[in-house]
This record gives structure tokens, C-alpha cells and sequence, in this order.
């Protein structure tokens, strides 16, 4: 176990991950023996028996069976080491320990949304307790993308046509990076998440409080809370510029034409529509890449999201 | 004093059209010579780019699509139209009719037809930049490559028509290695850089095929909607990495065993020593192709498919580490009491030992099945395969170019140069590329436009490195044009090298040989000939 | 793969006629099998969805006209009776029987492919249209329009491979009329008949996988 990460791996906070760099250590240190012995032995070779003055007689020696066979041998034998190890790590990385939390991971250009047992749901942010083991069941709405924890050495694909698993147990709360790793697109390197492990307490309640408006926001706080979480931030910006989509601010009372040649004016309606079915009245100029948020924003939600842009004149 | 010969391959006849019709090998060859360098080139400008983009986190120079697109084409111009025909379509065909006594490969208009097949392929790919660019990887995985944007069709059309050129070349070499060596040039008589063509040219015929349906039918998905590749239709994505790695694991032994074939000839010649375990070499080629059919799986671990795959292909993918293994030890042996001198070619052959062996070892990380969960599709497989193309197949590419530039031209470049450029490139190569292992280990995945900024310090690093890199080319273009027009008279043989190719004149003339050259000894046996001359 | 520039057939690069002939052989049955593995891709696709719909591969598969695809069989069959007997003419020099004999071929080709259309023809009327062209309602199963993706894909591929064998047949009775062959030096004939052989036996597997077991 290493908090802040070694030379090469990064903190490593998950039960699989001291296996993982066990074995990355091991290859790395064997294959640092190899390389030694292939450039130490040329670079004695070239100093040895560099060319001095005129060329004469060299050996005719081109085979020494027991030498070949010592080289043939020994990194067969490292390398089924190496095979057995990976595959033994790699198994236990694949069956999830049956007592798991499952949640639905679901990838979609461009961020990651979470569903609960419950039926809580979060966006790019994975809620998850403490030393208790959570299984994801992994699908994509589009493309192909992959769910990668560099903190925690896991990584699955999710694809559009069929379930595919990963599990982990994170050992202590903290926060850690999400990365999709397969590429998707022009939001692919924006496709960023935080897994949050939290206390087992403060998982159950977040899990209660979840889809309310938590005490003390106003709707537009709690629209602007959502812009981030819920993904708004990966391709509408608040400052006017534009991005892979409009831009939020000053656009609500708008007129917009859109791809269709038509007009329409940027209203309450017209917000909703666009978060429910993004891709019926899409602004000319732009591609018709948003995914539709049906299922994953309620009422009270996106209410507030309306609030929000209605706030950024 | 060394003359170049009144009448030769390159001055006999004159005139492009005398160039455009011609059914000589070593003229095709110098055509194929000028398009790879030309698209070299233009890869290579986009990797700076590239490079420059990634110095530091967000929008720098590019935006996002144009990132996307500029990675796509770097990889697609970089595989399909300059490594894999490199050494064989280029080297390979200006030099192996000489090394095997022959006047000609066995079909010179087809030769001469894979060109113009390779040249329409090109054209497809340019066409497909200039009409809306490509951004799916070079990999063109469905179905974000059905629904993307772009002209995705052209590009693969590209492919598929770039695909025939190489059948050709590969149908070419296998009958020429075949029916036209030399009377007493026997199979083990054969220089190893012909054995390296012939196991590319089984690979070529037989893998290139099959990434020919594949594209035809990602080209059919896209026109027609056939629906075998599309979830929505019932069709399945990942089939199409199955097919598309199927051939393109092959491929990476198109890229690299020619390159070994060079190293071979290079350790030997410049050790001025026997090449040892000749056996051991050309059936370590040969077994290298043969396993290379097995192992695709193992780019697709995270993929979900089974353990039981994932257990085969990733015990595979080891036994095909093992005959490179036993390819570096012998080179390593070869050297051994040799009298080894360090020209131009031998910088090279002595950087991709050091380069392929850290690929190689490096491979060994992501052929192990929990270490590769957490390095797939990182910057450790960006790095990784860096260290085997470039760090591989480029330099013994170079060191090729170099060892037979005066063959070619008749003429010597600047060696002090030379060795200018060498060094810069494998400095500035290691710089670019060591620190992307660092990256990939800590997590940073590949294909980002943009990064967290914890991982700048190592970005940074590498583009200064990438500077480097192109400065060392660019000083190699400078002295190599330079030396081909203006060097000092070669000789025939300005190596001292055994194999044919050297018997003739440098440039050779049209038909190679003036007479059919005869075996006296192998192309090997320095041990002898050493004797005969010293004694 | 010839060079007819000289005065014998002999290509300069060649020691003699029987590298020569030798090479075009082995250049061309390397070529075959890269024919084969372009196939064999499709093959494997259509072994794949077969083992994920079995059923509905079944059921679409009863839309295939099994009298047109026999009489094809029977039709590319006797196609490579005559090319056969086109190269047995040549080698005992009775140019103008191979003369024949091509034609025959040709026009059997043609008539595999004029069969071909009514099938085809026939299939575009009913809807049976590969992926997402699909409109035919009448098969049971998920995901009928991926058997006729599969069944064009393989059919349109092989009857592409027809129509340059037709192309290349055409080109040799041209240059077997003039003259051109005899029992001394017939290679291009040679070679036109592996190729036509080869085109008439992925059909002979392409017939009973989609027309008789589906």
C-alpha cells in the first residue's frame, strides 16, 4: 500500500491495487536485469573489441548449443512466471465478491452517470463507501467508452450492445481521479469523473438526501451545482464562449436559428425540451451530440437548471 | 580513387516518362523511396504539432477536433503509408534482387503496379484530409466510426486499395525468393534480411486480406447500414476489433521484421564477424510469423471478453516475446571478439538494440494480464509501441538507408554528420518517449486533447524532446540529399560486405550484374574471407 | 506476368522458360490464397451470426430460391469443365477447340449472372434488402436484415469476382485468336483457369451454406 505513489504507479487505494504492482514491480525489476545484461554486454563488447588499425582474422563461431539453450530457457521460464501471476490477479479482478453494492455506470458522450440501488442517481461523480466491495455494471448509449481509477488499477469497457463488469474496494475515504479510456470523440479528454469514497454513514445519507434540493440552496444555486455535477460544464461554457455547444450566458430570451433554417425563441420550454430530447431543435452551427437527460434529472431539477441560465444575463 | 560508372540504373534511360513506365526494381524502389519519405514527413510534422499541443494542459495552438483528427492521420499516414511499406516496399525492393543475384523480382509490372495502387491509395487518404478530416484513431473503431463525422469512407477506402499494394509487393517477394536466386545461393545461403522479407511477405499475404473485408464491410456499415457492426441493428461492435486486430497484430511484424532482417545484416557486417545462430534467426522470423496470428486478443483485455480468451491470447502473446528474446542475444553474440567499427549504420543498429530491447521488455508489462488492465490504452502502450516502430523498425530503417545509400546513389554521405544526426535522434528519442512510460504508469490515458495538470511536468518534458528528435532529422535530410547529389564516389563496396549486392557497381547498372554472379562464400562468412586477406 | 516483347515469350529477367512458367504458377496460387482469406472473412461472419441467430438464419434462408441457386451450381460447374478443356486444347495445340471452349465459358458466366439478377431482382421487390434498406416482414427471428447483409455481401463479392473472371476470359480469347498461344507457351490460359476454378469453388461453398442449411 502507497499513499502518495512511487516513481511509476500512482497512489494505490484499492485491495486489488498492491497485487497489481506487486507483479508490475517484479516484471519491471526482472526486465531491468535483462536490459542490463544486453546493454552492459555491448557496451563491453564495443569497448573490447572495437576496430584498431587493419582488420584481421575474426572467429567463425556461430553457434554454442548449451549458450542458446541457457538463453532460450531461462526467460521462457520468467515470462510463464510472469503469465501465471497476471492471470491468477486478473481473475480476482473479474469475479466480484457476491455481498457487492452494484451500480449501473452508464457512459455517454461525454460524462458518466451513476444509478443507485436506491434510485439515487449522480453524474460524473461515483459515490461509494469505504472498504465495502461496489460492483459496476458498465453500458454505453453510444459509443464505446471506458471506465478507468488509475488509483485503484481497474478498467473495463462499456460498450452499447451489452453489460460488462468491473468491482472494486476502496480502502479509505478520499477522492480519485475517473478517466475515459476509450476513445470517443471530441469531449473524450473532457469525459472527466472523481470517484468519492465516503464513510459508510455518510454514504447511506447521501443515498436519502439525493434528488432534493438540499437545505439552505436557492433553485439557482442548486442549478449552478448541478451545471457541474451533472456535466452541463463538459461543452457549455458560463462565459460566453463557444465550445462544442452554445453557451449559457446571456442565451436565455434569445432568438436562435436553428440547423432545421428555422427560429426559435429560448424560453422555459424551449430549455426543457433540449435537456429531455436535445436533438429535436438542435442551433444551427452546431452538431447534434447531446445525449438526452430523461431518467437522470427530475422535475425539481431541471427547474432549477432553468433557473440557473435564466440567472446568467 | 573510387569513380561512379559511366552507365547506370538511374542515368540509362531518361525523361519521367522513362521513370513512370519503368519495370526496374531499383527504380520502383527509389519511387516508393520518395512517397514514404514524403509522408514520413508529414506525420512526422504532425507529431510536432501534436507534441506542441500537449507542452501544456488546455487549448494551446488547435482546438479539440483538429487535436483529434491530427492524431488520426499522424497514425494512419505512420502505419499504413510509411512503415509497412518502409523496408519492404522501398528497401526491400531496391535490394533484394541484388542480394539474391537476380536481374529483377519475379513480376516487375506488378511491382510496378503496386505503386500506382499504393499511389491511388495515398491520393484516397489525402482526399479524406482535405474533404473533412478523420477522427477516429487510426484503429477506425465501430461504431464511433460509423456516426462520426468526417470522410471516414475515403480513409478506409484508402486502406483497403493501400492493402492490395502491399499484397502485391508480398505475392512479389515470395515467388522472387522462390524461383530467382542466384545458381548456389541456397536457402541458408540467403542473407537474413531476405529471410525477414520472406517471413513479411507469408504476414503480408496472408493477414492483409483480411483487413481488406474488414474495411470493406465498415465501409459497407457506413454507406448502407448493413447493421453487423451496429448495436442498434443487432450487430456487434467489437467484432470489428476482433477482425481489425487480426490483421494489425500481423502488422506490427510487418513493421518489424524486415527491420530485424537489417539488423542482422548490419551487426555482422560492421562486427566484421560471422553472424551467429543464422538458424536461430531466420526460424525466429519465421515462428515470429507464424505466432503473430494468435495473439490479437490481447489488445482487447478490457474489452469484456472472457477469461478463458484473455488466458490464451495473453499465454500466447509471451511465446511470441521469446524468439525476439533469442534475436537480441544473438546480436549480442555476434559482436562477441568481432572487430566492430562505428559508422553511420552501426549508430543505428547499436540505438535500436538498446530501443527494441526496452520495447520489447516493455511489452512484457502489458502481455500480463492485471498489470496490462491498468496500462491499456495509457501513454505506457503509446510509449511501448513507440519504442518498437520508431525505436525499432525507424532506426533499423536508417541504419538500412545508410548501409545502402552509396549502393543506390554511388555516393557517400558526410559521416560526421551522420553521427551529428544519430545522436540527436536517439537522444531526442529517449526523451520524447521515456517520460510517456511514467505517464501511462501514473494513469494518464491516451488520445487526450487536454490533461490533468499533475502530469504537465512530463508532457512538457517530452514535447521539448520531440524538438530534438526533428532537429535530428532534419540535419539527416541536409547531408543525405547533400551526399546524393554532391558526396564522394562510393566504390562497389565501401563496407567491406560479403552479400552480392556488393559485387556490382555502385549506382549497379540496369540489369545488376554484368554477368550472373556466382556464391564463392556466404554472406557471412567474414572468418574466411578475413583469413584469405590478412594471410 | 508474361512479357511478349522478345521474340519468345522469355522475360529478360528470367534464366529460362520454365522459371518463367514456374514463377507464374506459384505467383498465382500465392494470389489464390489471398482470394481465399478475403473470403474466409466473410466466412467466419457468417459462421458468427449463424451461432447467434440460428434460427432466424434458418428461417430467412427458406426465401433463397434453392432451383436458381442449383441451376447456378450446375451452370459455374460445366464453366470449369470448359475452361479445363480450353487448356487441354491449347497443350495439344488446337487453338481454335481452346477458342471455343472460352466462349463457352463466357457465356455461361453471363448466364450465371443474368440468373443472379433475377434473384437479386427479386429479393429488392420482396424488401429482403440488406441492414437498415430491410422492409420484408415475413421471417421470424431477431435481426432477419443481418442473414441478407451476409448473403450480399457474399453473393455481391463472388459475382464480382464473376464479372473480372468474365473480363479476364475475354482478354484471352482476344489474344488466343490472334494467335498468340501454343502448346509451347499458354500460361496466361493457365492461370485464367486456376482463377475461374477458384471462383467456382467458394460458390460451391457458398451455395449449400445459404441456400441448403441456412
Amino acid at each position: 500500500m502507497n499513499e502518495g505513489g512511487t516513481i511509476f504507479m500512482p497512489p494505490a487505494n484499492s485491495t486489488i491495487a498492491g497485487e497489481v504492482d506487486a507483479l508490475f514491480y517484479f516484471i519491471y525489476y526482472t526486465a531491468l536485469v535483462m536490459f542490463a545484461i544486453v546493454i552492459a554486454g555491448s557496451a563491453f563488447f564495443i569497448l573490447k573489441y572495437r576496430h584498431k588499425g587493419k582488420k584481421s582474422f575474426t572467429s567463425g563461431m556461430d553457434h554454442n548449443f548449451k549458450l542458446e539453450v541457457f538463453w532460450t530457457v531461462i526467460p521462457t521460464i520468467l515470462v510463464f512466471i510472469v503469465f501465471a501471476w497476471g492471470f491468477k490477479t486478473y481473475l480476482k479482478m473479474n469475479v466480484a465478491p457476491r455481498n457487492a453494492i452494484e451500480i449501473k455506470a452508464t457512459g455517454q458522450k461525454w460524462f458518466w452517470s451513476f444509478d443507485y440501488p436506491n434510485g439515487a442517481n449522480s453524474v460524473n461523480d461515483l459515490i461509494v463507501p469505504a472498504n465495502k466491495p461496489v460492483k459496476l455494471l458498465l453500458s454505453s448509449r453510444d459509443v464505446i467508452h471506458s471506465f478507468f481509477v488509475p488509483d485503484f488499477r481497474v478498467k473495463m469497457d462499456a460498450l452499447p450492445n451489452r453489460y460488462t463488469t468491473l468491482w472494486f474496494r476502496a480502502e479509505q475515504p478520499g477522492e480519485h481521479h475517473l478517466f475515459c479510456t476509450e476513445y470517443c470523440g471530441t469531449g473524450h479528454s473532457a469525459m472527466l469523473g472523481k470517484v468519492k469514497v465516503v464513510s459508510e454513514e455518510e454514504y447511506n445519507s447521501w443515498l436519502n438526501e439525493s434528488g432534493n434540493i438540499p437545505g439552505g440552496m436557492t433553485p439557482v444555486e442548486y442549478g449552478a451545482d448541478l451545471y457541474q455535477k451533472r456535466a452541463c460544464v463538459t461543452c457549455h461554457s458560463i462565459d460566453g464562449r463557444a465550445g462544442v455547444a452554445p453557451s449559457f450566458k446571456g442565451r436565455f430570451g434569445t432568438v436562435e436559428t436553428l440547423s432545421n433554417g428555422e427560429s426559435v425563441t429560448v424560453d422555459e420550454n424551449y430549455l426543457r425540451e433540449s435537456i429531455l430530447s436535445p436533438r429535436a431543435k438542435v442551433v444551427a452551427g452546431y452538431q447534434p451530440v447531446m445525449p438526452t437527460f430523461q431518467g437522470i434529472l427530475n422535475d425539481q431539477q431541471i427547474d432549477a437548471l432553468i433557473a440557473y441560465i435564466k440567472s446568467l444575463q | 580513387m573510387n569513380t561512379i560508372p559511366e552507365k547506370h540504373f538511374l542515368n540509362e534511360e531518361k525523361g519521367l516518362k522513362s521513370w513512370l513506365l519503368t519495370l526496374d526494381h531499383k527504380r520502383i524502389g527509389v519511387m516508393y523511396l520518395y512517397a514514404i519519405m514524403f509522408f514520413f514527413l508529414i506525420g512526422g510534422l504532425l507529431a510536432v504539432v501534436l507534441r506542441l499541443e500537449l507542452t501544456s494542459p488546455g487549448t494551446d495552438f488547435i482546438e479539440a477536433e483538429t487535436y483529434n483528427q491530427f492524431f488520426t492521420l499522424h497514425g494512419a499516414i505512420m502505419i499504413f503509408l510509411f512503415i509497412i511499406p518502409s523496408i519492404p516496399a522501398a528497401l526491400g525492393n531496391l535490394i533484394l534482387p541484388l542480394m539474391l543475384g537476380a536481374k529483377d523480382v519475379a513480376f516487375p509490372r506488378l511491382n510496378l503496379a503496386s505503386w500506382y495502387i499504393y499511389v491511388l491509395g495515398s491520393l484516397f487518404a489525402i482526399f479524406a484530409i482535405v474533404s473533412g478530416g478523420v477522427d477516429t484513431g487510426w484503429t477506425f473503431y465501430t461504431p464511433y466510426s460509423t456516426e462520426s463525422a468526417g470522410s471516414v469512407v475515403s480513409m478506409t477506402m484508402g486502406v483497403f486499395i493501400l492493402g492490395f499494394s502491399s499484397i502485391f509487393t508480398g505475392i512479389n517477394f515470395i515467388v522472387t525468393i522462390h524461383k530467382m536466386r542466384a545458381p548456389g545461393l541456397t536457402w541458408f545461403k540467403m542473407p537474413l534480411f531476405v529471410w525477414g522479407l520472406y517471413a513479411t511477405a507469408i504476414i503480408q499475404v496472408l493477414a492483409t486480406p483480411v483487413l481488406g473485408i474488414t474495411v470493406l464491410l465498415l465501409i459497407l456499415e457506413r454507406v448502407l447500414g448493413i447493421g453487423i457492426f451496429d448495436p442498434a441493428m443487432g450487430g456487434d461492435p467489437v467484432l470489428y476489433q476482433h477482425f481489425f486486430w487480426f490483421y494489425s497484430h500481423p502488422a506490427v511484424y510487418i513493421m518489424i521484421l524486415p527491420g530485424m532482417g537489417i539488423i542482422s545484416e548490419l551487426i555482422s557486417t560492421f562486427s566484421h564477424k560471422k553472424i551467429f545462430g543464422y538458424k536461430a534467426i531466420a526460424f525466429s522470423s519465421l515462428g515470429i510469423a507464424f505466432l503473430s496470428f494468435l495473439v490479437w486478443g490481447h489488445h482487447m483485455f478490457t474489452s469484456g471478453q472472457s477469461e478463458l480468451a484473455a488466458m490464451i491470447f495473453s499465454f500466447l502473446t509471451f511465446f511470441v516475446g521469446i524468439p525476439s528474446g533469442i534475436k537480441v542475444f544473438n546480436w549480442l553474440a555476434t559482436m562477441y571478439k568481432g572487430q566492430i567499427s562505428f559508422e553511420a549504420p552501426m549508430l543505428y543498429t547499436l540505438s535500436f538494440l538498446f530501443l527494441f530491447t526496452i520495447g520489447g521488455l516493455t511489452g512484457i508489462f502489458l502481455g500480463a494480464l492485471s498489470v496490462d488492465v491498468h496500462l491499456h490504452d495509457t501513454y505506457f502502450v503509446v510509449a511501448h509501441f513507440h519504442y518498437v516502430m520508431m525505436g525499432g523498425t525507424v532506426m533499423a530503417f536508417l541504419g538500412g538507408l545508410h548501409y545502402w545509400w552509396p549502393k543506390i546513389w554511388g555516393r557517400m554521405y558526410s559521416e560526421k554528420w551522420a553521427k551529428i544526426a544519430a545522436a540527436l535522434i536517439f537522444v531526442g528519442f529517449n526523451m520524447t518517449f521515456f517520460t510517456q512510460f511514467i505517464l501511462g504508469t501514473k494513469g494518464m490515458p491516451r488520445r487526450y486533447y487536454n490533461y490533468l495538470d499533475q502530469y504537465q511536468p512530463l508532457h512538457a518534458f517530452s514535447s521539448f524532446g520531440s524538438w530534438i528528435l526533428g532537429a535530428g532529422f532534419v540535419v539527416m535530410a541536409v547531408y543525405l540529399i547533400h551526399g546524393m547529389l554532391k558526396g564522394k564516389p562510393a566504390g562497389n563496396n565501401p563496407w567491406g560486405a560479403l552479400s552480392f549486392e556488393w559485387t556490382t557497381s555502385s549506382p549497379p547498372p540496369t540489369h545488376n550484374f554484368e554477368e550472373t554472379p556466382e556464391l564463392k562464400h556466404g554472406p557471412y562468412d567474414y572468418d574466411k574471407v578475413l583469413a584469405e586477406t590478412t594471410i | 506476368m508474361s512479357n511478349h516483347t522478345h521474340a519468345t515469350h522469355l522475360a529478360h529477367h528470367f534464366a529460362d522458360e520454365e522459371q518463367q512458367r514456374e514463377s507464374a504458377k506459384m505467383g498465382m496460387w500465392v494470389f489464390l490464397l489471398t482470394e481465399i482469406l478475403l473470403f474466409g472473412g466473410l466466412f467466419v461472419f457468417y459462421a458468427i451470426y449463424r451461432s447467434w441467430h440460428p434460427d432466424m438464419f434458418y428461417n430467412a434462408h427458406l426465401q433463397l430460391d434453392v432451383v436458381m441457386g442449383t441451376i447456378n451450381t450446375v451452370v459455374l460447374i460445366t464453366s470449369s469443365i470448359t475452361i479445363a478443356l480450353a487448356i487441354r486444347s491449347m497443350q495439344v495445340d488446337e487453338q481454335k477447340k481452346a477458342v471455343i471452349f472460352l466462349i463457352i465459358t463466357v457465356l455461361l458466366a453471363a448466364t450465371f449472372m443474368v440468373i443472379k439478377y433475377f434473384e437479386y431482382s427479386h429479393k429488392f421487390e420482396l424488401g429482403q434488402l440488406p441492414g437498415k434498406f430491410y422492409t420484408f416482414k415475413g421471417i421470424q427471428g431477431s435481426n432477419p436484415h443481418i442473414f441478407f447483409s451476409v448473403y450480399f455481401a457474399m453473393t455481391g463479392l463472388h459475382g464480382l469476382h464473376v464479372l473480372i473472371g468474365m473480363g479476364v476470359i475475354l482478354w484471352v480469347i482476344r489474344r488466343a485468336a490472334r494467335g498468340e498461344f501454343s502448346s509451347e507457351y499458354y500460361t496466361p490460359v493457365e492461370m485464367t483457369g486456376l482463377y475461374w476454378h477458384l471462383v467456382d469453388l467458394i460458390w460451391i461453398f457458398l451455395f449449400p451454406l445459404l441456400y441448403l442449411i441456412g
